[in-house]
């Protein structure tokens, strides 16, 4: 074993950690009882629900705009009738500073226009989990944030009672309001706020939550609580924070991960105009912390920015990844053909149902390592000052971002406030905080507040990337068509030699294997140093094109349609694995693929050289098929006209936003079709717009969403729209073309590589 | 000393000649609703208003700016605060996920409305090439200036 520990592997262990905390918190509590609140021993849930419910002094302590009486830690209601609700998780474009309190306000009974949202602050043993991530801010916070609600709807209806001397029971509320209909009265949540809050906090299990019917905000369409500061230009987002005396950094890291600073022209650029420093981070050598690398500062963005330009560096590369993706790909080309040695699942006689089989078919796919793209490069403000810090960071895990920055700068965690700022996009690129340890690194040194800035090639060379990978796969189908046989050998990439790097795993209960009798599935991991990290449906978003594009090929290999192919291959309605009501059901699974391709006219008679192609694809507890309509050129040119997307996701907080980030998964999934990242010498070859063109407004299709309904509980939907749009499009292509798509970038240009 | 009009008012600045606008309106004048996002002139985050034309203030350097008038995103509404019909309609449409690139976005959508008070899908997708939304919201930019063209009209 290289006894180098490499970027990838501490990426990796960052994100293992990241995803076991995803995967072992539960997605819905729905059982808290009397107990688990007032004990404060019965699990993380119990214990969360309980300090964010009890005023107590943290609650008080916590939640800014002190003096307003405070129901519990999301909701404050001034004398006036102003309603505060604090906003739990980071926004970086998905919406949940709005859907979050929208849940709240509901079960409150308030009505929305007598709401303001702030961000809460960082406090995990108040409000929990405060994670953007793995779509789970909606199913991880719906409970609580319903209860949250409805106490306080029921502190208020107790204060009213007691007011009027009426029973509670004949006391209702609407917008804002406590109405006694017997008496004809009513009266405002601001005059009752201070009598409310003296009012003993109820019981969780004596609260009685809102049915559907019931909603008056969920389920309705409410602009985010942003929009008009983002529309006049008010500073929101992170690379926006100024404090007074502040300086501005950039911070020059080795072009191939993991090589340190030998020598710079450091008293040349010292000299430069504006620069008032410029020095050597040693840095601790964790990529997610803080890597090597020059620090340069100065007295505006501008003329550290032209410093930068002219800094020379001589990087010491022992150590440094010289990983190829040529070389990569030549590995994994000589493999395949095979099963590879490592076997995650195995079911039946694999061989002998191949052998027996009528027809088989066999593909090799693979795909290229693309990079986050925030539209908003990576940039912390921090100001340390002796023994405290404070970072105001546009992150998606504020609480790991004040850990790791307390690490780097060898104080303890609670002496690193951490202020939640907008993000100018995520998509997973923000889970880790390395941008947040160099400011406060930095600010350190300086002793002055400072703003570190990224360029657009800092952003796209340093990222933590969606990883490329190779798959073969044969199948088998008997006389009738039928898929008997499935083997798949997932070619990808490993930085311990043990465990897939993140998203390039494949675990035993993906789609189709459960329901094949002769499945295998087996691995073969390429070492790796390029860091990866978790980009928008990790795994899902590239085994999706796999998968439901081979499930293509075998209906079409079968002489058969290949929606009717897709729904046969589901099956009875039942979940994966069976009783896991968060899993994949494959009845929800038929009933999304049947929507879709209803709506979009599955079966129809289509124009000359158009084509429509079907795929489905489950993650973060969320079914969704996609229907493409593409038309092929004579000169492969191809273009995108329509796409129908059909969700099950539960009941859906908000539509706009959600709806917006459907159609944002769709534009996603067609420009990621088109991109990718050179890998050579360790070194990113792409660093601008230009070398990665992201997807514009004129190539962005017409889309159709629809919503099936259902008893679920809501789920997320920033990620699990992405998956199928690729398949779906390259079933389209060969619908239209006969041309099969097994490689990404599947297009260049708007034709076919 | 360099002066020009940004918004309205007469500003004097200090910063090098060869110093983009953008740096200018973020970090001298305070005026962070322009964004950085390529330094290239290749995503439109940083569009503003020349003399009434769209450019991109992250290639432009303040030395040509001279006597100019520049009008950013804080300047697009009316003096007393009521917003220019491509800012009501982001709002009304809940355009933005992210938001990053919509500062960008709305001022090449309000020099498009000038020229062009009914501009078709097409007129839009030409006029709105440049500006890179990561997000996707496309489909939605496009709704949002046919809104802001019918209130127009």
């Amino acid at each position: 074993m290289n006894k180098i520990v490499t970027a990838a592997a501490q990426a990796d262990a960052y994100f293992a950690e990241l995803i076991r905390e995803f995967e072992t918190a539960p997605l819905s509590r729905r059982s808290l009882d009397r107990r688990s609140l007032f004990k404060l021993g019965g699990g993380a849930a119990g214990l969360v629900l309980a300090f964010s419910l009890v005023r107590g002094r943290e609650a008080e302590a916590a939640v800014p705009a002190a003096g307003d009486p405070a129901l519990n830690a999301y909701i404050r209601i001034a004398p006036d009738g102003k309603i505060q609700i604090l906003a739990k998780n980071p926004e970086v474009g998905q919406g949940v500073k709005t859907s979050l309190p929208m849940i709240v306000a509901d079960e409150l009974d308030a009505a929305w226009s007598d709401v303001h949202i702030e961000m809460a602050p960082v406090n995990s043993a108040l409000y929990g989990r405060q994670i953007a991530g793995g779509s789970t801010s909606i199913p991880m916070s719906w409970d609580i944030l319903r209860q949250a609600g409805a106490a306080g709807r029921a502190m208020l209806i107790k204060a009213a009672a007691k007011e009027w001397k009426v029973p509670e029971s004949e006391l209702t509320t609407a917008d804002s309001h406590v109405i006694h209909a017997a008496s004809n009265r009513e009266i405002g949540y601001g005059a009752l706020a201070s009598k409310a809050a003296q009012v003993p906090v109820p019981d969780p299990a004596t609260l009685k939550l809102k049915t559907p019917d019931q909603w008056k905000i969920i389920g309705t369409s409410v602009t985010g609580v942003d929009n008009h500061a983002l529309v006049t230009g008010k500073p929101l987002f992170g690379i926006d924070q100024k404090i007074d005396g502040m300086l501005y950094a950039t911070y020059e890291k080795c072009p191939a991960v993991g090589g340190k600073v030998v020598s710079a022209n450091l008293d040349e650029i010292k000299k430069m105009p504006g620069v008032t420093d410029a020095f050597v981070l040693e840095g601790n050598g964790v990529v997610t912390d803080l890597m090597p690398g020059v620090a340069i500062v100065a007295n505006s963005t501008w003329a550290a920015l032209r410093a930068k330009s002219a800094l020379q560096v001589t990087w010491d590369e022992t150590s440094a990844s010289k990983d190829s993706w040529s070389a990569l790909t030549k590995q994994a080309l000589d493999l395949s053909g095979k099963p590879g040695k490592d076997v995650v699942h195995k079911a039946g006689d694999v061989d002998a149902a191949l052998a027996g089989a009528a027809k088989t078919v066999e593909a090799f796919y693979s795909y290229p390592f693309v990079s986050h793209a925030n539209m908003e490069p990576q940039n912390c403000t921090a100001w340390v000052q002796g023994d405290k810090a404070e970072v105001w960071a546009p992150t998606q895990t504020p609480e790991r971002g004040q850990q790791a920055v307390a690490k780097v700068l060898g104080l303890p965690n609670e002496a690193v406030t951490l202020h939640m700022v907008r993000g100018g996009g995520g998509f997973g690129r923000r889970l880790t905080n390395d941008f947040a340890c160099e400011a406060a690194a930095i600010s350190q040194r300086t002793g002055t507040p400072i703003k570190l800035t990224w360029t657009r090639e800092d952003d796209m060379r340093h990222d933590f990337y969606r990883a490329g990978g190779f798959h073969w796969l044969k199948a088998g189908l008997d006389a009738n068509g039928k898929l008997v046989a499935w083997r798949h050998h997932n070619i990808g990439f490993s930085a311990d030699g043990k465990a897939p790097v993140i998203g390039s795993g494949i675990p035993p209960s993906e789609f189709p294997l459960p329901m094949v009798a002769n499945g295998e599935l087996s691995q073969t991991l390429l070492p790796l140093m390029t860091p990866c990290g978790a980009w928008r449906a990790p795994k899902s978003n590239v085994v999706a094109f796999v998968v439901q594009g081979f499930i293509h090929e075998l209906a079409t290999a079968a002489g058969r349609d290949h929606l009717e192919f897709l729904l046969e291959v589901m099956g009875e309605p039942k979940h994966l694995p069976p009783g896991n009501m968060q899993a994949m059901h494959t009845g929800r699974a038929a009933g999304v693929i049947k929507l879709a391709a209803e709506k979009a006219g599955w079966g129809r008679q289509l124009p000359k050289g158009h084509g429509l192609g079907i795929a489905f694809y489950f993650s973060h507890a969320g079914h969704f098929a996609e229907v493409a309509e593409v038309s092929v050129e004579a000169d492969k040119t191809v273009n995108i006209h329509k796409v129908w997307v059909a969700a099950d996701i539960g009941p859906i907080i908000n539509p706009s936003s959600t709806i917006n980030q459907i159609e944002g998964s769709i534009i996603d999934g067609i420009s990621t079709m088109h991109l990718e990242l050179g890998i050579e010498d360790g070194r990113i070859r792409e660093g601008n717009f230009h070398e990665y063109p992201l997807l514009r407004i004129g190539q962005s299709p017409k889309i159709e969403v629809h919503f099936a309904k259902t008893d679920y509980p809501p789920t997320g939907a920033g990620e699990p729209a992405f998956p199928p749009l690729a398949p779906a499009v390259a079933n389209a292509v060969f619908a239209a073309s006969g041309r099969r798509i097994r490689s990404l970038p599947m297009m260049k240009d708007g034709a076919f590589v | 000393m360099i002066t020009l009009k940004v918004n309205g008012q007469e500003r004097s600045v200090n910063a090098d000649p060869d110093t983009p606008i953008l740096w200018v309106l973020r970090d001298e004048l305070g005026l962070v609703g322009t964004k950085f996002g390529c330094g290239l002139a290749q995503c439109g985050s940083c569009t503003v208003h020349m003399n009434g034309k769209t450019i991109r203030s992250c290639s432009t350097p303040i030395a040509s700016a001279a006597g100019a008038e520049i009008t950013t995103i804080e300047g697009l509404a009316n003096a007393d605060g009521t917003l220019h019909p491509v800012q009501q309609a982001w709002i009304d449409l809940d355009v933005a996920q992210c938001g990053y690139c919509q500062a960008g976005q709305m001022m090449s959508a309000a020099a498009l409305l000038r020229d062009n008070p009914k501009p078709t899908d097409a007129d839009i997708d030409q006029a709105m090439f440049g500006n890179l939304c990561r997000c996707g919201t496309y489909t939605r930019i496009r709704a949002a200036i046919h809104a802001a063209a019918s209130k127009l009209a």
